[in-house]
């Protein structure tokens, strides 16, 4: 298992390296500001975990599709969506009274929203035939073209439209946060909150094991008594449901207003947390506080080097090749009963 | 349509197609064989970059395309060989890597992004583009889009009218079977995703070189390799047809021009988002046309059997077949 790790992270190193020197940029300055970008401070690790919540609630939603088998690339999408039903909520809230109670509705608000976008592609695929993937990737372009009609049209910042989103809420909509610090107890509460709720609801209840049962051999789960079709519904209602409360914090919490890039991918870098995590609930949050480093950390590249800041999305994928690529190598020297065997 | 010159209307619309088209073509080829290649998208991106990149900095034009073929094969042989040698889903290691694939080429290509480039010019084809009508719309564009043209036909018969294409379409219905007549599933399955992976290749520098001309960030060609992967479904698998869904969907994209101009009111977003609920729709449509009840009711009317065969196709047997024993 060490092994396997040390030889994983040598890997993205050594390609992560050539990648570098391809691009004439300096490896080991570029590692030290991703590094110092991400860690260097405490004000960055505040930042750090502003990534972390949308990230980790992301995951949890895409443990319960993966589980029933299900590739919900659609959770970029769902994010987005319930990002726009809390807009919509907190936008009737300009008068200073009950900001509270509205907070409240507003989360629910993202919840439904992006439950229902994930049922859309469910009935897509268990009534309509289409695969998942597709669906999910369809109502995620449609998802970003109704952002930004919105941005420019309908919900426009008085005299001019722009890229920087609609207009700030009133403070008193702000969830409220931790002076210096910037980070919602709530949201991070809540977060803590749905890893919990997602373990329990995976490994402990009855539903969780029709997830697996069906997941394994939908035909078998179906002749024994559960309905397969059902259940891939709920469980994206349950995918939707924390992608779009994931949505919601970043409205409520972070941005105080809806802007164009209100989802940052986090919704695919989500499915990459899960897959490196090996579909573990408990792991999922540990790679998602990684995932959130690199990206975070890798901000400063633009800034201190003139490189482009999508290094993080090469180190995360080529991480993910890497882990996958070991672990069936594995599986298959225990298969053949190799030395590894046990290892 | 006041005001359409139809000839430029559909010169248009051949051209704008090629990109698409020559991936489409590429991908049923790795389908038919039996190989899902999902990195589409992040693979066109990162060949537009190579092929943009290569260009620029040696001023060859083939130097270009031969660079975008050579990521595309690349990236094919990777999804083949993770899949074949080590046993992971191919839809997986797709995934993955096409989200890599285009960080790849965000990080590499910024300092080519905005630069001034080489680019494939007309290269009409001598005697045919004289014909009227029929030469300007067909035969007098650059050479990547006569190329696509040219790919519709050969990859048809190369995959219904020669032993080789007998051969991949065994392996994809049944690769075991196809072992047991002598042949080697897994070397056929290679040799055909990295095929497909050089049309998808030539597709992306196609994008940067001739069709989207540039480098930058965003290049314009984001979302089309999803498309692509959509109208193999629509093509059922047959080059033909796909082709066809192809030149359908170059055709909306430029109509979508006209009409922003024809509906001023009606927000740009709309037009942009449009062809992904309309994919959703014909996939839709196409699932729901295979159903038996619908088949029953069709028996009747010669009209619509008519459409419904045309539109169904049946996936290859063994597509996307992950290898036993491994998880």
């Amino acid at each position: 298992m060490a092994l396997e790790t040390a030889l994983t992270l040598t890997v993205v190193l050594g390609f992560t390296t050539l990648v570098l020197l391809l691009a004439g940029a300096p490896p080991l300055e570029s590692y030290r500001q991703i590094v110092k970008g991400s860690l260097g401070s405490w004000g960055k690790v505040t930042h750090v975990i502003k990534v972390w919540i949308p990230l980790t609630l992301a995951a949890c939603g895409l443990l319960y599709t993966f589980r029933i088998g299900l590739w919900n690339i659609g959770v970029e999408g769902q994010v987005m969506v319930g990002a726009v039903l809390t807009t919509y909520v907190l936008r009737t809230g300009s008068d200073g009274q009950h900001g509270q109670y509205l907070l409240a509705a507003a989360l629910l608000a993202g919840m439904a929203g992006g439950a229902l976008w994930a049922v859309m592609a469910g009935y897509l695929k268990t009534r309509g035939g289409v695969h998942e993937i597709f669906a999910g990737l369809g109502l995620n372009f449609v998802a970003q073209g109704l952002v930004l009609w919105l941005i420019f049209g309908p919900w426009k910042q008085p005299g001019i439209a722009s890229m920087s989103g609609t207009e700030t809420f009133a403070e008193h909509l702000w969830m409220p946060y931790l002076e210096g610090l910037r980070i919602s107890p709530a949201a991070l509460g809540m977060t803590l909150t749905s890893v919990v709720l997602t373990a329990y609801m995976l490994r402990a209840t009855r539903f969780g094991l029709y997830l697996k049962a069906i997941g394994s051999n939908e035909k078998a789960a179906f002749l024994f008594g559960l309905r397969p079709q059902a259940t891939m519904i709920l469980a994206m209602v349950c995918a939707g449901g924390f992608a779009g409360l994931a949505g919601s914090f970043q409205v409520a919490g972070v941005y105080h207003r809806l802007i164009p890039a209100i989802s940052s991918g986090y919704g695919y870098l989500a499915l990459l947390v899960v897959m490196l995590s090996g579909f573990s609930v408990w792991v999922s949050p540990l790679v998602a506080f990684f995932f959130a480093c690199l990206n975070v950390g890798s901000i400063q590249l633009p800034m201190v080097l003139q490189l482009d800041s999508s290094l993080s999305g090469v180190i995360q994928g080529t991480l993910v090749m890497a882990a996958l690529a070991m672990h069936a190598m594995r599986a298959r020297s225990r298969k053949g009963g190799g030395p590894d065997a046990g290892g | 349509m006041q005001g359409v010159d139809i000839t430029i209307l559909l010169a248009g619309i051949v051209a704008g197609a090629a990109p698409i088209l020559l991936a489409t073509l590429g991908e049923t080829i790795t389908e038919k064989a039996g190989i899902i290649n999902l990195s589409l998208d992040g693979t066109i991106i990162l060949s537009a970059m190579a092929a943009f990149a290569a260009a620029v900095t040696t001023g060859s034009l083939l130097a270009g395309f031969a660079a975008g073929a050579a990521v595309g094969a690349s990236i094919a042989a990777a999804v083949a060989l993770f899949s074949l040698r080590l046993g992971l889903s191919q839809v997986a290691v797709g995934f993955v890597l096409t989200l890599m694939t285009k960080d790849l080429a965000y990080f590499l290509g910024t300092s080519y992004a905005r630069m001034e480039g080489p680019l494939a010019g007309p290269m009409p084809v001598p005697v045919l583009s004289k014909i009227p009508f029929l030469g300007p719309v067909l035969f007098s564009h650059s050479l990547p889009v006569t190329f696509s043209m040219v790919m519709i036909l050969a990859s048809w018969w190369y995959l219904y009218r020669t032993p080789s294409g007998l051969k991949i379409r065994c392996v994809g219905e049944n690769p075991d079977g196809a072992y047991a007549r002598g042949i080697d599933p897994d070397r056929v399955q290679l040799f055909y995703a990295v095929a497909g992976g050089l049309l998808v290749g030539v597709a992306g520098a196609a994008f940067s070189l001739c069709v989207k001309p540039g480098w930058g960030q965003p290049q314009g060609c984001e979302g089309s390799g999803w498309i692509a992967l959509a109208l193999v479904i629509f093509g059922g698998w047959h080059p033909v047809k796909a082709a066809v869904g192809a030149y359908l969907f170059s055709f909306l994209q430029v109509m979508s021009i006209y009409l922003q101009a024809w509906w001023p009111d009606v927000p740009a977003q709309v037009f942009q988002v449009a062809p992904f609920p309309l994919m959703i729709f014909i996939l839709v449509l196409i699932s729901v046309a295979q159903r038996e009840t619908v088949m029953r009711a069709a028996r009747n009317h010669p009209a619509l059997r008519a459409i419904i065969q045309t539109l169904s196709g049946k996936a290859p047997a063994a597509l996307g077949r992950q290898k036993k024993g491994t998880g």
